[in-house]
């Protein structure tokens, strides 16, 4: 691989605090070898491979938490290489993959069967999560140890919660011995039984069950208390409501220390835009308010919440073809992330470094990994965006290989123009 | 009857019968006033027209029903429409035949109207948008019984001359309750105004929101009431516990003499049926013939189902 010079580049990297013109230039081994104002069209050797990136922005490829890919088991929903053609069309070029696939993903065997699928028939860096509990349903603990030592980034039951207290408690205290990430999807079971959507004034007039938000808030409270007794790497993968981020922010102003998510549909989306049973809106956890998206929006202003995930479910159609109570939860998007999160710029409600550092720099470092910033010798993982383009959201015109977007026909404002991973370029929008 | 006018002008505006929120003011008055025109009909030797010759009526029942599913069957075949009541025990639903597969085989036999009651909410929109019939909801999970809600109006108006102006209390379990939703939706639309009793773990989310005075009091939730609607305690629908006891229930939310002081001396009792005497209902008040209605609804309720088959037939055509 020749070297390459990517100049005339509006860049941002939020871990380094650089916003500014320049360039950034690959090497050989598709590595950053040196980025900013210093790289420019001047200082160019005669036979380097130039991109002018024409004042667009350069920015490091988006890091995404929370994915579901259907392998295996599930490969008519999703496969490696449809995700990955999904993802980098939408500038993301790391992802954390769910375990809830058939078999779950809760032994060492799966983690070779999935390092080696993900490596062979997808472009993008995979970073398998292992659940919690064996076939997550909540009552064996897995290998953590083991099971990190071969390359687990973190561990969760994904759609389920770990309702046992007593085995929760359990897990983070034996969890912190292989010093394990522990991500929790955080929605007590028994008062969410039967529900549907946000428990309110929407579920009482379209007469679904609701999923109250006490039973997020419930969960995150019970496993805050159990984190002072059994310090952990803890995270909680998805918040969705008021009461919860108050609960979030009052615990981290006490000194303690976690993180937590927010999936892009409860940052942008509330639960009117159901409507007429939207299949494609049950979602998990649901969407609630306008003012629990407001509480959400502040939260990720303020730090309370650190990172913003796609929670990308591709669901076939003929899971979602059926009625409301039937229907499958979830909604495609990774593809879609990054310039839903923009509406959010655009509109002035989160600055823009504010929220890249939500999907590049602040995942890697709850993960623990070297992705998320330009940093010199790190993987040339890149996204170039267009930040004004308008453009509309289709579900024919969708990558993956599911079309349950959650936005269909949103009109969005920024585009990825150009993904790089590992210094190669994978995307080029034309 | 001063809420119903007549006029020819009026046309109904939803191919569909899906909830009373779809309908307007004038759609309701037209049925309402439709379905008085087959209040006599019903009670004459003659019961048969031919207004509907020629159409297709399929009932398509998910859920267990008597009184409704008979009605609508009597409502087409007294208006000369041929009726096919499906088994879903026997049909390929139980297969693993989902809803929009069985709505496309059927739609290929040219109904001209179906009729579908369902334990999810939703069932009949997500039909309505993939058949070229007429559809009409016969109850979908806890969302709407729109013909039960007419019926109820209909039988209202027949013994007190309006809707406007009354005073309503709608008792019971409402939380799993469709017969209050589309009750509290028309009742509301029709001027009148309602009470809500019920215990506060079967009352849904935000029930305040959809325009009635939240009681937890039965007395106080009955006073000054024209009319007392019960609902029945759907224990089928519940999962898990949400009253101690159907002794508890009764002492404090079921309809007693006693209770029922409280309310006008000449407060009509209603029942959507099937009751659990003893349990929101006393057996006694249940059949006592100056007070309660029940039998009468059930008689209506062909009116009113006789009405919505023809308007909402006849919008497809």
């Amino acid at each position: 691989m020749k070297e390459k010079y990517l100049i005339n580049a509006r860049i941002i990297d939020p871990k380094n605090k650089i916003d500014e013109f320049g360039g950034l230039i690959i090497d050989e081994k598709g590595l950053i070898k040196n980025v900013g104002k210093e790289v420019s069209n001047e200082n160019l050797p005669n036979d380097a491979e130039k991109i002018d990136l024409k004042n667009k922005i350069l920015m490091p490829g988006l890091v995404d938490m929370r994915v579901f890919v259907g392998e295996p088991g599930f490969e008519y929903k999703e496969n490696f290489r449809t995700l990955s053609d999904a993802a980098v069309s939408g500038g993301v070029t790391s992802v954390v993959s769910m375990p809830n696939t058939d078999p779950v993903i809760d032994n060492i065997s799966m983690v070779d069967f999935l390092k080696r699928r993900g490596r062979d028939k997808s472009k993008i860096n995979i970073f398998p999560a292992a659940s919690l509990t064996k076939n997550a349903d909540g009552i064996k603990m897995t290998e953590f140890g083991l099971l990190k030592r071969k390359g687990i980034a973190g561990f969760t039951d994904g759609v389920r919660t770990v309702q046992d207290p007593q085995l929760m408690s359990r897990i983070m205290n034996f969890a912190s011995q292989s010093d394990s990430l522990i991500m929790q999807h955080a929605e007590d079971n028994i008062l969410s039984k039967g529900g549907h959507i946000n428990d309110g004034e929407i579920s009482t007039r379209l007469g679904l069950q609701g999923i109250p938000s006490l039973a997020e808030r419930i969960i995150v409270e019970r496993d805050l208390a159990f984190l002072e007794e059994y310090f952990c790497r803890y995270h909680i993968l998805q918040v969705s409501s008021e009461k919860t981020v108050s609960v979030i922010r009052k615990n981290k102003k006490e000194g303690k220390i976690f993180t937590a998510g927010v999936s892009i549909n409860n940052l942008s989306l509330n639960e009117n835009d159901i409507g007429d049973f939207k299949t494609f809106l049950k979602l998990s956890p649901p969407l609630r308010t306008e003012n629990d998206r407001l509480s959400l929006v502040e939260a990720v202003n303020d730090g309370t919440i650190d990172v913003i995930v796609s929670d990308h479910k591709p669901e076939d159609e003929e899971s979602k073809r059926l009625t409301f109570a039937q229907s499958a939860t979830g909604a495609a998007g990774v593809e879609t992330l990054l310039p839903l999160a923009l509406e959010l710029f655009h509109n002035k409600l989160i600055k823009l470094d504010k929220l890249i550092s939500t999907m590049t720099s602040n995942p890697s470092k709850i993960l623990g990994i070297k992705k998320g910033s330009l940093d010199i010798g790190n993987e040339a993982d890149l996204c170039v965006l267009d930040i004004n383009k308008p453009w509309v959201v289709k579900k024919g015109e969708l990558k993956s290989k599911s079309k349950n977007t959650s936005i269909e026909n949103r009109k969005l404002q920024g585009q990825v123009l150009k993904t790089f991973v590992k210094g190669q370029l994978l995307f080029n929008r034309t | 009857m001063a809420v119903i006018k007549k006029s020819k002008a009026v046309k109904i505006n939803q191919n569909h019968l899906l909830g009373i929120q779809d309908l307007s003011f004038s759609d309701i008055s037209e049925i309402l006033n439709e379905a008085k025109k087959f209040i006599k009909l019903n009670k004459s030797s003659s019961k048969k027209t031919d207004l509907l010759r020629g159409k297709t009526q399929i009932n398509l029942f998910f859920e267990p029903s008597t009184r409704t599913q008979s009605s609508f069957e009597l409502a087409g075949k007294r208006l000369g429409a041929d009726v096919m009541s499906m088994n879903i025990v026997n049909s390929a639903i139980k297969k693993g035949e989902t809803l929009i597969d069985t709505a496309m085989t059927l739609n290929a036999m040219h109904p001209d109207i179906i009729v579908i009651r369902h334990q999810d909410s939703g069932a009949p929109n997500l039909l309505s948008q993939k058949v070229n019939c007429a559809v009409i909801n016969a109850g979908d999970g806890r969302r709407e019984h729109p013909t039960q809600a007419l019926l109820d109006a209909l039988t209202i108006i027949n013994r007190k001359g309006k809707v406007e102006g009354l005073k309503i209390a709608i008792c019971g379990d409402i939380l799993h309750s469709r017969v209050a939703r589309s009750n509290i939706y028309l009742m509301n639309m029709l001027g009148a105004e309602i009470n809500v009793v019920a215990p506060k773990t079967l009352l849904p989310h935000s029930i305040e929101r959809l325009g009635v005075k939240v009681f937890n009091n039965m007395k106080k939730g009955l006073e000054n009431c024209d009319i007392v609607m019960m609902l029945r305690l759907q224990n089928e629908r519940m999962q898990g516990s949400f009253v101690p006891s159907p002794r508890e229930y009764y002492e404090y939310f079921g309809l007693t003499p006693d209770k029922l002081e409280s309310a006008k001396k000449d407060a009509l009792i209603m029942h959507p049926g099937p009751m659990n005497r003893g349990i929101e209902i006393d057996t006694s008040l249940a059949d006592d013939i100056n007070r309660s209605v029940i039998r009468e609804q059930v008689e209506l309720g062909v009116a009113v189902r006789m009405a919505c088959l023809k308007i909402f037939c006849k919008r497809t055509l």
